[in-house]
């Protein structure tokens, strides 16, 4: 994050930047003295969303956080005085309520479009494994926040994850009564979720600047996949990117208001209108759609399921397998940079991983209907080879593919094809 | 005791035991609300009419312990008249100047207040279920958004009973048969016919009527703010309509020199 000074006339400017060149700072970081290649698509705007998803994350949830309160007698309560008492509380929360999905939604979009484009491979290893853990950070703090309303399934999702860890061999028990600091889900739980939750997002924020520190040493990938040979392949931040964000910025915001205003309770689950009761179990316990896939992962692996009793058997329990499956799942995706091991980027030039690609779109979409569905047939078989797939992708078809496949031949650099395209029309 | 009731839960959730519970029911048949849409609105006429309902029958069961009485103002009810409607309940005083809470041995009682929540037709969970063969008749303050698709739910529940179960369907005592009801046993007996209430506004009193104007009345408990939402959505999906048109001639203008 270096980069040319620059110059100021305005005296109290001046002043400021030879002691803290933070204008130079920003200048260099998204200003006219960021250079970005000029062939940038529109999604590349999901990395600025996220950012500005997060920001409306912290303010709306700092403005909740002033009315809630953290008590198993108060907590569903607070939040209904909220909605209805609290001067425009019922758009302060559904902006926070909503805005977590959208966070995942753009999340996501930026992570597939990471992968299409190849832009975990060197040199943005690192950008790509702090991405995912951002992505980790983010899940942990959706669901400390969905427990805070404190409804039915507020209290039972927290109830079936947090047992989850009862699966670690001899000391999961002693996890599990620990994270709960009790004998169940209770009030100490939802305190300490309410502190976390709040901490988190900071923490977030330390990560993503420290993405960034990591993207702006060697810049953004760009669609074609090719790297950055000279001053005639880049334009500056500002003003190019900066009109585009805004311009994919208003788009952005009339899918989320849509949502906010109009169904506001789109994304959620009926149940968490009811106040949590420890004595009565829902029909149908059901986690937030963004972690439904990861939730099929964790459900497939039973005592039936052939690959399991094959494999896994010998050395744990289907319930254990099923969470190191589920945690794997995510954590597989830090590994791509070096599962993958073609040197071309884009999958532009690369049409058989485009068509996996989009098998393996279309598989997380299963798994996420699956992560929904009741634990019955055909459901649970379906979700057992789901699963597989989706391991076999990352550890199977990428390495494979990747290896093996004829390649295009990309363009010799960005501003070539830019002016052949233009000379084209 | 603790681990079982966890490895039931566990179980449970991760469907590795034989759960499956009342998929049984058929969907709600969807109505057409004044209130869904994005221009819906609340008619007040309707809210008044459902109130009425809630008032005269609902509320001999069913608390609303998130509406206080002054939220009435919204159905067009003045001052006076939320006073009149609060006062009508009682709730506990609290101790008088010398300290003392009870009067000839009751606590002692002060009429609501319009500042005051619905009060409760039970004292609590207890009376409430003795009353009812056993079963808590739930809050009705959110019940229009804690079931799916709540208002056709809830008229579809409503106008769901049948006299006699089907053939071969066992009713255990005290129990009504409902299409919609999951397991079809509910220990509400109908409470909405024909003629239940008399309308003041000359509306038929029928029972599909009754339900509908119940039913908006519990979609505005639970989402008071709706009106309100929904006129500042459109306008501002109006304005980023506009913000968006403008952004996107300045990103045109702006890399119009690059090509
Ligand atoms: C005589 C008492 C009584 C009256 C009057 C009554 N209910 Fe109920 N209601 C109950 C009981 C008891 C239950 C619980 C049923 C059960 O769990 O089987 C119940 C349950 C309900 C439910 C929840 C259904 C579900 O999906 O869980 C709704 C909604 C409801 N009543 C609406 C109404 C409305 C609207 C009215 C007025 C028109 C009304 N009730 C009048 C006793 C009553
Ligand atoms: C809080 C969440 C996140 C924020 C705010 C964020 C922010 C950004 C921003 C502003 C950019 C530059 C613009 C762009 O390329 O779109 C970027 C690039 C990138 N991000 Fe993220 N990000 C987040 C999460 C993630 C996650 C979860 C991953 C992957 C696991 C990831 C991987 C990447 C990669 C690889 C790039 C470089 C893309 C390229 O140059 O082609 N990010 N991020």
């Amino acid at each position: 994050m270096s980069g040319s000074k620059i110059e100021f006339k305005n005296p109290v400017l001046k002043w400021v930047e030879y002691r803290l060149p933070i204008f130079s700072f920003i200048d260099s970081s998204v200003g006219s003295g960021y250079p970005t290649p000029r062939n940038l698509s529109y999604w590349w705007n999901f990395g600025s969303l996220a950012g500005i998803v997060l920001a409306i994350m912290v303010v709306t949830g700092i403005v909740l956080a002033m009315h809630y309160t953290p008590h198993v007698d108060y907590a569903f309560l607070s939040v209904e005085r909220i909605m209805r008492d609290v001067n425009y509380g019922w758009l302060i929360r559904y902006l926070h309520v909503n805005g977590g999905s959208m966070f995942f939604i753009v999340v996501y979009i930026h992570m597939f479009r990471g992968m299409f484009f190849g832009s975990y491979k060197e040199p943005r290893e690192l950008l790509w494994i702090i991405g995912v853990f951002i992505i980790l950070a983010m899940m942990a703090t959706a669901f400390m926040g969905y427990v805070l309303p404190w409804g039915q399934m507020s209290f039972w999702g927290a109830t079936v994850i947090t047992n989850l860890f009862s699966a670690v061999p001899f000391v999961g028990e002693g996890i599990v009564q620990w994270l709960w600091g009790g004998f169940s889900v209770d009030n100490p739980t939802l305190n300490r979720f309410f502190s976390l939750h709040y901490l988190l997002p900071f923490v977030i924020f330390a990560l993503v600047f420290v993405h960034l520190w990591a993207l702006h040493e060697h810049k953004s990938n760009n669609p074609l996949g090719i790297d950055i040979k000279g001053p005639q392949d880049t334009i500056p931040f500002h003003p190019y990117y900066t009109v585009k964000d805004l311009y994919g910025l208003g788009w952005f915001m009339m899918f989320y208001l849509f949502f906010v205003f109009f169904a506001p309770d789109f994304f959620g689950e009926p149940d968490n209108y009811i106040e949590a009761n420890p004595l009565v179990t829902p029909l149908h316990i059901v986690p937030e759609w963004y972690f439904l896939p990861f939730y099929a992962v964790l459900r497939a692996f039973t005592d039936e399921f052939w690959f399991f009793s094959w494999f896994m058997s010998w050395v744990m329990d289907a319930k254990l397998a099923g969470v190191v499956a589920m945690f794997a799942s995510v954590l597989i995706i830090a590994l791509l940079p070096w599962l993958d091991g073609n040197k071309v980027r884009s999958m532009r030039f690369r049409p058989l991983s485009w068509m996996f690609f989009l098998i393996f779109i279309a598989d997380c979409i299963l798994l996420g209907y699956i992560g929904a569905m009741t634990a019955e047939e055909p459901y649970v078989t379906i979700g057992q080879w789901a699963t597989l797939y989706y391991f076999a992708h990352f550890l199977v078809i990428v390495p494979l593919v990747s290896r093996l496949e004829k390649t295009g031949q990309p363009p010799e650099s960005i501003a070539a094809a830019v002016t052949k395209k233009t000379e084209e029309v | 005791m603790n681990k079982i009731v966890l490895t039931a839960v566990m179980a449970f959730a991760l469907g590795t035991g034989a759960a499956q519970a009342a998929s049984n029911v058929p969907t709600p048949a969807a109505q057409k609300w004044g209130f869904s849409g994005i221009v819906g609105h609340f008619d007040q006429p309707t809210l008044r009419r459902g109130f009425q309902i809630y008032r005269e029958v609902c509320s001999g069961c069913h608390g609303l312990r998130l509406v206080a009485y002054r939220n009435l103002k919204d159905l067009g009810f003045t001052g006076d008249e939320v006073k009149e409607i609060a006062a009508e309940h009682e709730v506990f005083a609290g101790p008088d100047e010398e300290g003392e809470v009870l009067v000839e041995g009751d606590l002692r009682m002060r009429p609501a207040r319009p500042t005051d929540k619905f009060v409760n037709p039970f004292a609590n969970e207890e009376a409430a279920r003795s009353s009812n063969v056993g079963a808590l008749p739930p809050d009705l303050s959110l019940m229009a958004k804690a079931r799916k698709k709540g208002p056709d739910y809830l008229y579809a529940l409503l106008t769901g009973y049948h006299e006699e179960p089907p053939e071969g369907f066992e009713l255990s005592d005290g129990m009504y048969y409902n299409d919609y009801f999951p397991g079809h046993q509910v220990a509400m007996a109908p409470p909405l016919a024909d003629e239940m209430v008399e309308y003041e506004d000359g509306t038929p009193a029928t029972l599909t009527q009754h339900a509908r104007d119940v039913v908006t009345f519990l979609a505005w408990t639970a989402s008071p703010e709706l009106q309100d939402r929904k006129r500042m959505g459109i306008k501002t999906l109006l304005f980023l309509l506009v913000l968006t048109g403008m952004m996107y001639a300045l990103k045109r203008k702006i890399w119009s020199d690059l090509h």
